[in-house]
């Protein structure tokens, strides 16, 4: 693989012909495709989108305003690339990885254009430990030395495009990112920062199956549609659904160890609320922040648009590289329609042909290569990690047949359908359990038989068909009412009930709720279907519905889903239920 | 300044000029007609051959003879803090017959977005008096809550009335507010500038008006000119702000209005493929900045054409904003003012204003409750019309009956009735008494052990 080297050959400068907003053109360029370029006299941030004869066609990632033709251009030779070493967890960026917390302090509240500010701290000194010694070999990959970052133990790779060898020289102490920590025999200095071109995925040995699920603590995920770790999913949500609650729960449950979150088009007040709550939050595993082991990405709806674009590439490559350490890391994108549209947006500034609603007829092609670079891998130095991506899309008008959302569930593997009816009830997570699905059921089963219980997934479908039958029932109450549904399936509504309201609710906001272990998912939908065995045992036995309907016991059942230690409890009132059927089969 | 006499093409609401000297990006504009009028635009795209100008007020009169000057710099804006109590155009120009503003300060009025890690968190509850928002859709300082309304539907009279009642309990200071119209009627302008006057909320507002027979294009920059007030206020004067803007709906109709005239490439119903990067620009103006002690906070009224909320200028704006204010037919037609639909509307900073410490314990619940019970009771009058009263069980009649309730006496409320919270809240509590207690799953016991009307009358016992 050959990528340009850190070296920028000097190129001849441009002129600036014209402006139109985000996208300007240059002539008497010397320029290649997603060169980038800065742009005028203020030295703005570009890409090079497009050659065309003597005009070189650049999206601008800052405000354009001002700029004049007749400005110069420049060009850098390097391609649009982040920058990759110990520093960046914590770290808050906008969508061409200026840390936002540096540009605050450099021009103050608003983002005003022509700053630059490194992505990582050249001050700082990082411990460097060395894992290899001289004389060892190495390859691309290997990890020659760690740096404890935070928690997390930052691993510090050979760049997969140095060619490696063997070490002359390996050095151990405090170092700066940009300090030669290793000397290659061919003279290859190797420093703990790394660039890597955004639009590039990361080179991997080899793909390995998806066969273990990424553990949410939401139930209806982790229960009814799992997602593998280095899977991809869906959430599309027509507004106000909760898809942004239910991403955040993710980010903050999921058992990956790092955590990507791209708020790519996104609300400024709802950044702010991660950027507020991430430090707060306490990672469950270790009772450290959560933010130790997250990037967040922040690139809001009104900021250059074409930074826009390149936020999601920039995400998954910081993504690629805690992979590549040997991690498990997931990476939240929302949402990939507002990363679609700053594409239709500056394809429409280039006068392309318009395919679907607008969209450029490669829309289908970006998102399949964008979710492509998902998965579970074994990594150039031999270890396992992963990427799992979690794409929000935002249908409008909520309507599921648009480009965007169509063209992603060809591509992702689960679909959590959100559902805005199911929010107005207050049903959160507002997930539907009839549209939704998950393709990573069958390769997940060995793990949930060896880890949860083998009957798991009998129970798992069970609750599924319930559900399903709920749904077929409910048509015929609309028409005649639930009196006149045979008995058997006036328990069955009841039971669906329950499954909804106790199982797949699940409150968010409360301290207990908000996670739920994979025990204690068994034990809760254990727990409905022993109700369900129960109901159905006294239906058959004579005892009228709307006698089972009055059963106190299960009125206690939802009150597990808020206790810590719920076991004695959960057993308590199983034993309640036990006697209550007894007394009502013997009345 | 330079003078150029080089149009060759006017369309709609712009004009072409060619072999100027380099022009910047976004630049204003001076057009000078042959009779000395001065006309406004501004530079929308720009090269060595051809500059296109989007002129803010009616091409009329604008020949291939008129002048063309380039400011070489973009529109900024005059503020001062004697703005407060002023009427102006929609392009700034004072209309109360008033001195001009004498500005301390010219700033651009595209504004800089806010640096996301500048922000602070909204947190604090603005009380609005209005029941179906404070204890349903919360507003907090610094939120961005657009009222999605009709044609012929009430909403004026709602932002009237949030404008009045708005304020932070515990808190003396009043809201500024700014109001920007565009494209309403004569008749409506008279119906907020009357409020203003009687309540004497004109002292603290600043009013920006655009009305139907003013030229469509100058909408285009009103909504910016009352955001850099709003936002001079806030952040410099350390003021607490209430922007309203009125009607989104002509905005998006003047931005389409461009689009086609520019022959763009349309996306959906004919809008601009940048509508929703346009629309965040406005909208993102919103928000409370670390370390300043004021704040803006954005009511936008836009009314859905056809009430599709599906229609483009809802759902862009939908999701931008945080959350929505549905105003709904049906309930005016019942005659329930505020006719404000709980069930699609929402506020996504709710969470943050709620609760102990910013309003009570029970909000929360109490709000999700009511939610779902009314849902629930909501269908069910489907299914009623169908199989008829008769067929329903007990349960169900009584979810039926709670619906009709929650309209009578949670939504409906008179327009200058301002409830406090712990009404509001201590009302919902005596409409969910209606319901069997076991049927109250959204809400903890201990709560309901603490509030629930039979409750609170037996510890009084």
């Amino acid at each position: 693989m050959e990528i340009k080297k850190g070296k920028a050959t000097k190129r001849k400068k441009g002129i600036l012909k014209r402006i139109s907003g985000p996208v300007v053109t240059a002539v008497n360029m010397d320029a290649h495709m997603y060169d980038v370029v800065k742009v005028g006299d203020e030295e703005l941030m570009g890409e090079v989108i497009k050659i065309d004869g003597d005009d070189t066609i650049i999206q601008v990632y800052e405000d354009t305003s001002g700029i004049k033709p007749g400005e110069p251009v420049e060009n850098t030779g390097l391609s649009l690339a982040v920058e990759l070493g110990p520093g960046l967890l914590t770290s808050i960026y906008d969508g061409i990885q200026r840390p936002l917390e540096t540009l605050v302090e450099k021009m103050g509240d608003f983002i005003e254009r022509g700053v630059t500010a490194p992505c990582l701290n050249r001050e700082k000194k990082w411990e460097f430990k060395p894992m290899v010694k001289k004389g060892d070999t190495v390859h691309p990959g290997t990890i020659i030395g760690e740096v404890q970052e935070t928690n997390i133990v930052h691993r510090i790779m050979v760049p997969p495009n140095t060619p490696g060898g063997e070490i002359r020289e390996i050095k151990s102490g405090m170092f700066t990112v940009e300090e030669t920590v290793c000397v290659l025999k061919d003279a290859t200095e190797i420093t703990m920062m790394q660039r890597w071109p955004v639009r590039l995925p990361r080179p991997v040995t080899a793909k390995l199956n998806p066969d273990i699920p990424l553990i949410t603590g939401q139930r209806i995920l982790d229960g009814l549609f799992p997602i593998a770790k280095g899977g991809t999913a869906a959430i599309p949500g027509p507004f106000g659904s909760g898809k942004t609650v239910t991403q955040q729960a993710l980010a903050k449950w999921s058992d990956a160890e790092i955590v990507i979150y791209i708020g790519c088009g996104e609300r400024g007040n709802e950044m702010t609320e991660v950027l507020t709550e991430f430090p707060e939050l306490e990672d469950p595993k270790t009772g450290k922040p959560l933010m130790e082991r997250t990037v967040l990405i922040a690139n809001t709806s009104n900021m250059p648009v074409a930074a826009r674009e390149a936020s999601v590439y920039t995400g998954i490559t910081i993504a690629e590289y805690f992979r590549d350490m040997g991690y498990d890391v997931s990476l939240l994108a929302d949402s990939t329609s507002r990363w679609a549209e700053a594409m239709r947006e500056i394809s429409s500034r280039l006068e392309e042909m318009p395919g679907e609603e607008g969209y450029p007829a490669y829309l289908a092609a970006r998102l399949s290569e964008f979710y492509e670079r998902a998965g579970r891998v074994e990594t150039l130095n031999g270890t396992n990690g992963s990427v799992t991506v979690i794409g929000a899309v935002s249908p409008p008008g909520g309507d599921f047949s648009e480009p965007v959302t169509q063209n992603t569930l060809r591509i992702v593997k689960v679909f959590w359908a959100l559902d805005s009816k199911l929010s107005q009830r207050r049903h959160f997570p507002a997930i539907n359990w009839l549209n939704s699905y998950s393709l990573y059921i069958d390769v997940l089963s060995t793990w949930y038989d060896e880890h949860v219980s083998t009957e798991w997934n009998e129970i798992r479908t069970w609750a599924m068909e319930i559900l399903q039958k709920e749904d077929e029932l409910l048509e015929i109450v609309q028409l005649v009412g639930s009196d006149a549904l045979p008995e058997e399936e006036q328990v069955t509504i009841e039971v669906a009930r329950m499954i909804r309201e106790i199982f797949l609710q699940q409150n968010a906001f409360d301290p207990v709720d908000t996670y739920c272990s994979m025990t204690k998912q068994y034990d809760m939908l254990k727990a409905i279907r022993g109700f369900a065995d129960l109901a159905y045992a006294a239906q058959k036995a004579g005892v009228p519905p709307s006698q089972i309907m009055t059963v106190k016991s299960k009125n206690e059942l939802p009150q597990i889903k808020f206790i810590k230690d719920y076991e004695p409890e959960l057993d308590r009132i199983m034993k309640d239920l036990d006697e209550e059927f007894n007394r009502l089969r013997t009345v | 300044m330079k003078e150029y006499r080089t149009i060759s093409k006017i369309a709609g609401p712009l004009i072409f000029v060619e072999k100027t000297e380099p022009v910047g990006y976004s630049e204003l504009v001076n057009i000078v007609l042959s009779d000395g009028t001065i006309k406004r635009g501004q530079v929308l795209d720009t090269s060595d051959e051809i500059v296109v100008v989007q002129v803010f007020e009616t091409t009329t009169g604008i020949g291939k003879d008129s002048g063309v000057r380039f400011a070489g710099e973009t529109i900024k804006m005059p503020v001062s803090k004697n703005m407060l109590g002023r009427i102006l155009s929609g392009s700034g120009k004072p209309k109360d017959g008033g001195p001009e503003i004498v500005p301390e300060k010219r700033l651009d009025i595209i504004g800089a977005a806010i640096n996301p890690y500048a922000r602070a968190l909204p947190e604090d509850f603005i009380q609005t008096g209005i029941s179906t928002i404070d204890g349903t859709n919360t507003i907090v300082r610094g939120q961005k809550l657009p009222i999605f309304s009709g044609s012929g539907l009430p909403h004026n009279q709602i932002a009237l009335q949030i404008a009045r009642q708005s304020k932070v309990p515990g808190s003396t200071e009043e809201f500024a507010v700014v109001f920007a119209a565009m494209g309403i009627t004569k008749e409506e302008e008279n119906v907020f500038m009357q409020d203003f006057e009687r309540t004497g909320a004109l002292e603290r507002a600043v009013v920006f008006l655009n009305l139907a027979d003013d030229p469509a294009v100058e909408r285009i920059i009103t909504p910016r000119l009352a955001l850099t007030t709003a936002e001079y206020l806030a952040f410099e004067l350390d003021m607490h702000v209430l922007v309203i803007l009125t009607d989104m709906t002509n905005y998006c109709e003047a931005l389409r209005q461009i689009g086609a005239a520019r022959e763009e490439v349309p996306g959906r119903r004919g809008y601009p493929g940048y509508m929703y990067t346009d629309l965040a620009c406005i909208y993102e103006r919103a928000g409370i900045i670390k370390g300043k002690k004021g704040s803006v906070t954005q009511i936008s009224i836009l009314t859905m054409p056809g009430d599709d909320i599906t229609h483009p200028i809802p759902d862009l704006s939908g999701y931008i904003t945080e959350g929505q204010i549905v105003v709904n037919r049906e309930l005016h037609r019942k005659g329930i003012y505020p006719p404000i639909n709980v069930l699609p509307s929402l506020s996504r900073l709710m969470n943050l204003g709620i609760g102990e410490g910013h309003t009570r314990e029970d909000h929360k619940k109490v709000s999700d409750q009511l939610y779902a019970a009314y849902a629930e009771g909501n269908d069910l009058r489907g299914l009623v019309a169908i199989v008829g009263k008769d067929a329903l069980s007990e349960r169900d009649r009584m979810f039926l009956e709670f619906a009709d309730l929650f309209e009578d006496r949670f939504v409906r409320q008179g327009a200058d009735e301002d409830r406090s919270i712990e009404g509001t809240l201590d009302l919902s509590w005596d409409l969910l008494a209606h319901l069997p207690e076991e049927q109250l799953v959204r809400i903890d016991r201990d709560l309901i052990h603490k509030y629930h009307p039979n409750h609170r009358r037996k510890a009084e016992e």
